[in-house]
């Protein structure tokens, strides 16, 4: 018996090792995502392993995209030894841990800390919240991401945390600083949800998470668990100093609450708890205690958040011109199927183009990403927000898809939108000056942007020649670099709009889909 | 009166007593306040600024740039065209046309290599400094004697996409030269007495070590100032609002003349970008000309650039005129000393 207990205190260092190894590489996974160091790692692999996500985008598109099959890996030992997951490998569940100690009594007041440890009825909201995500995804609305831990925290990483470190440190994350629009919602609310650990000890693992409402559903199939020897137990509750997951191992153990965290067994100073295989089904409460009068009012609120988000018909007829979805994006709808708010591609984006939407995209496209030339422009060579993204929102495409080259000639390039031009604001339009700056950094050849020389008399009587531009629409790809790059910074005088969008048969702007003959095959601009 | 009074047995002269301060009290509270008063005060007076200003008027400081220039020779050449095959020999056959590049870095320089990567394009496509054409100038200047190497640029898309596909990164990798990202912190502003450029932010980094400085440039055709050659690669080294240069391009392009003083341009002639400049995107636009043209004057090698190898009318290019009547260097090529070699 004495070398079984050993053997186990070892357990619980294993799981310390475990979790500075999990945390770090998803550090390490957030860090490498950038042009300059991603060199074919798996940086979505966090993103993959999360069986949430494969189970909610299978429900929405019937399919598991690409890496999501990884997700299985995690599915299995969730259903021998239980949520291993929430305390071994998840990066948010260690963050609350390492935060919930901190924060947490120490020594002095070992009573507190039982008290803090004892399971509450408010800890079955996770599956309310799991139960309408879930209804919302039946409808059509995946918004597993608002909640997801991997999805959340790596979305305040990448547009919270990080460009918050390079304000501190300049050029240590970026070259040039990043910003995103929103990033205070989302930092705050990191904050909020670490600092509630100073009430709750893993308020959010507990109270919250959807992931962790999912695996404590599978793992009532547990074939090991926790297990408390009633004839050894003097009913001190010292198993609950420590405990993780407030899944009351003093008594009838709360499977589904458990966390495996393995503190219970040390913390017992009977030995009366062990890690066991199969023990009897009366020393535990197997499925979770979700009252099915709540349940029901949580699928309500999934079916209203769906129904809601599509009334408002940002989806449809409504949609927003600056909801500019990234090159390989599916259609809206599609794109409400897949994306899982986790701003990978945000991340990865060389421009700093794409941001977080808040209300842009209406209700169920909160933090999914959009383009914002004013920040950045889509690079004509660049698909690596496909290349990250871990649910197929943005298709993985390749350079030649992208651009319409080769064997894609025929299809054309992929459209994000179009520009157009504000008269008013251009420079050698209304105010006597020459730039045509957008023509310069036009990137397709023929330019989409072209000019024609004029000669006007300027206001003192004099004349000057000038070059006026224009878009053919033909030929743009709503790259937004001619928006970006324009003089006129703070409203631009071309601005790209998202009607002409190749992705939707809906928002094209030209009937033959832009590509004439005549301009295919327009001769090299001789001047 | 005991250590520890109980509260019960407190007595009324003990009350008394523990009303009053002691004088030592009185002057540690007092000149605390004192003290935090006339800090309060000292610090105000301090800091206090009675004038106002009229916020964006503020006079302007900046840097001076050094002159990189090599002496004038009345033997050797200023300016080198080679034709050839490939550009590692080509830019030999240039440089040793100039006399060697012994005749420009001395043993221990640090050199500063200004490529043109202001695009994130692949390097066929010929709107950037073609890999091979910086290869070939770095190797000389290591084979030279040189102590370090930067290489830098601003480009006007993502840096680390430019520097890798161009394929510039890695160049800069095998020769073991230093790849300098435009960071926040590497700008300060220049000051110059330019038609138009006066007070600039200026990617100064590659500057504080730097004893020479060779400049090596695509050539390319470009949409509003006609042509971008080895003058306007200076561009590149500046930040800030760049997009409203091109309300004065042509003034712009002869200020960078006035501004930099290089010890040598090379000009990579060998692909030529003709057309759906400067950003290219067709291998069509692109033509295969051959030639390098090496010098210390920018302005005779942009003038032999426009006319020889964008083959165009040179009448047109003013800003070329422009550095010419500011004596910034020499249009008319064929009256300096140059050497025409093949490679």
């Amino acid at each position: 018996m004495k070398s079984n207990f050993r053997d186990l205190l070892k357990l619980r260092s294993v799981r310390r090792v475990a979790q500075v190894f999990f945390f770090s590489l998803f550090l390490f996974f957030v860090v490498i995502s950038d042009l300059r160091y991603l060199k074919g790692y798996p940086a979505s692999l966090f993103l993959e392993l999360d069986p949430l996500v494969a189970f909610a985008t299978a429900i929405t598109t019937h399919t598991v995209y690409m890496g999501l099959l990884l997700s299985l890996l995690l599915i299995l030992p969730t259903l021998l030894f239980g949520r291993i997951f929430c305390n071994w490998i998840c990066p948010y569940g260690i963050l609350h841990h390492f935060i919930g100690w901190l924060m947490g009594k120490r020594r002095a007041e070992e009573r507190e800390r039982i008290e803090a440890n004892r399971y509450k009825k408010l800890y079955s909201l996770k599956y309310v919240i799991l139960i309408g995500m879930v209804v919302a995804a039946v409808c059509g609305s995946l918004q597993i991401g608002l909640l997801d831990p991997i999805c959340l925290f790596h979305r305040s990483m990448t547009t919270a945390i990080m460009p918050m470190l390079n304000i501190f440190i300049p050029s240590s994350v970026y070259v040039r600083q990043y910003f995103h629009m929103g990033a205070w919602v989302i930092g705050f609310i990191l904050f909020f949800l670490v600092g509630m650990n100073v009430l709750i000890p893993r308020f959010f693992c507990r109270v919250l998470c959807p992931l962790g409402a999912f695996l404590g559903t599978l793992s009532s199939f547990a074939l090991w668990r926790i297990d408390r020897d009633p004839d050894k137990c003097v009913d001190c509750d010292l198993c609950l100093k420590s405990c993780e997951g407030a899944s009351d191992p003093h008594t009838q153990l709360r499977k589904s609450e458990c966390f495996v965290c393995f503190n219970c067994v040390e913390d017992c100073p009977e030995d009366a708890i062990s890690f066991k295989f199969m023990p009897p089904l009366k020393r535990e409460i197997t499925a979770p205690m979700v009252p099915a009068r709540r349940a029901l009012l949580g699928s309500l609120v999934g079916v209203g958040f769906f129904a809601f988000g599509r009334g408002s018909g940002k989806t449809d007829r409504d949609y927003n011109k600056k909801v500019i979805r990234p090159p390989g994006s599916v259609e809206e709808k599609d794109f409400l199927d897949r994306c899982i708010k986790c701003d990978q591609c945000i991340r990865v984006c060389p421009t700093n183009v794409l941001q977080p939407s808040l209300l842009e995209s209406g209700l169920e496209g909160i933090w999914t990403p959009i383009l914002n030339m004013k920040l950045g422009y889509c690079e004509l060579n660049c698909t690596l927000c496909g290349q990250v993204c871990p649910t197929g929102a943005i298709q993985r495409i390749t350079i030649e898809e992208k651009t319409g080259m080769g064997p894609f000639a025929e299809e054309g390039p992929i459209r994000l939108g179009t520009a157009f031009y504000d008269h008013g604001r251009c420079l050698p339009w209304s105010m006597e000056t020459p730039c045509v700056v957008c023509e310069e950094v036009c990137p397709v050849s023929p330019k989409a942007i072209y000019s024609r020389e004029v000669t006007i008399t300027k206001r003192d009587g004099n004349p000057i020649t000038l070059r006026r531009p224009y878009v053919d629409p033909a030929l743009c790809i709503g790259c937004g670099i001619c928006e970006h790059e324009c003089p006129v910074t703070d409203e631009a005088a071309i601005r790209v709009t998202a009607i002409g969008e190749t992705r939707s048969r809906e928002r094209r702007l030209l009937m033959d889909g832009g590509v004439t003959s005549s301009v295919r095959g327009l001769e090299k601009r001789q001047r | 009166m005991s250590a520890n009074p109980d509260p019960s047995e407190t007595q009324h002269p003990v009350q008394e007593a523990e009303n009053r301060i002691s004088r030592r009290e009185f002057m540690v509270r007092a000149g605390a306040t004192g003290a935090l008063l006339a800090g309060a005060a000292a610090a105000g007076r301090a800091l206090w600024k009675p004038d106002h200003f009229v916020p964006g008027f503020q006079a302007e400081k900046g840097l001076q740039l050094a002159n990189y220039a090599p002496e004038v020779s009345k033997v050797l050449p200023s300016m080198a065209i080679a034709h050839g095959q490939d550009h590692d020999s080509t830019v030999r056959a240039a440089i040793g046309a100039l006399g060697g590049m012994s005749r420009f870095i001395k043993r221990g320089d640090v050199v500063m290599i200004k490529p043109n990567v202001a695009f994130d394009r692949p390097a066929a496509l010929a709107a950037t400094t073609h890999p091979e054409a910086l290869r070939a100038v770095a190797k000389l200047v290591i084979e030279a004697g040189a102590a370090k190497v930067f290489i830098a640029d601003n480009p006007i898309n993502s840096p680390a996409g430019c520097f890798l596909k161009s394929g510039l990164r890695q160049v800069a990798n095998d020769l073991n030269l230093e790849l300098l990202y435009p960071e926040t912190n590497s700008f300060s502003p220049l000051q110059l007495e330019g038609e138009v450029l006066k007070h600039w932010t200026f990617f100064h980094e590659p500057f504080k070590k730097a004893t020479k400085v060779i400049g090596v440039a695509p050539c390319k055709d470009h949409n509003l100032c006609h042509a971008s050659m080895t003058m306007k690669n200076w561009y590149g080294l500046l930040g800030g609002r760049r997009n409203q240069f091109h309300q004065h391009i042509h003034s712009i392009v002869s200020d960078f003349a006035l501004m930099m003083k290089p010890t040598l341009v090379v000009l990579d002639g060998m692909n030529v970008l003709m057309s759906n400049g400067p950003t290219g995107g067709r291998l069509s636009d692109v033509k295969h000309m051959g030639t390098v043209v090496a010098g210390t004057d920018m302005v005779a090698v942009d003038s032999y650039g426009y006319s020889h190898l964008l083959e165009r009318d040179l009448a047109e290019l003013t800003y070329i005129h422009k550095a010419h009547d500011r004596k910034l260097g020499n249009k008319n090529w064929k009256d300096t000393l140059y050497k025409e070699v093949q490679a």
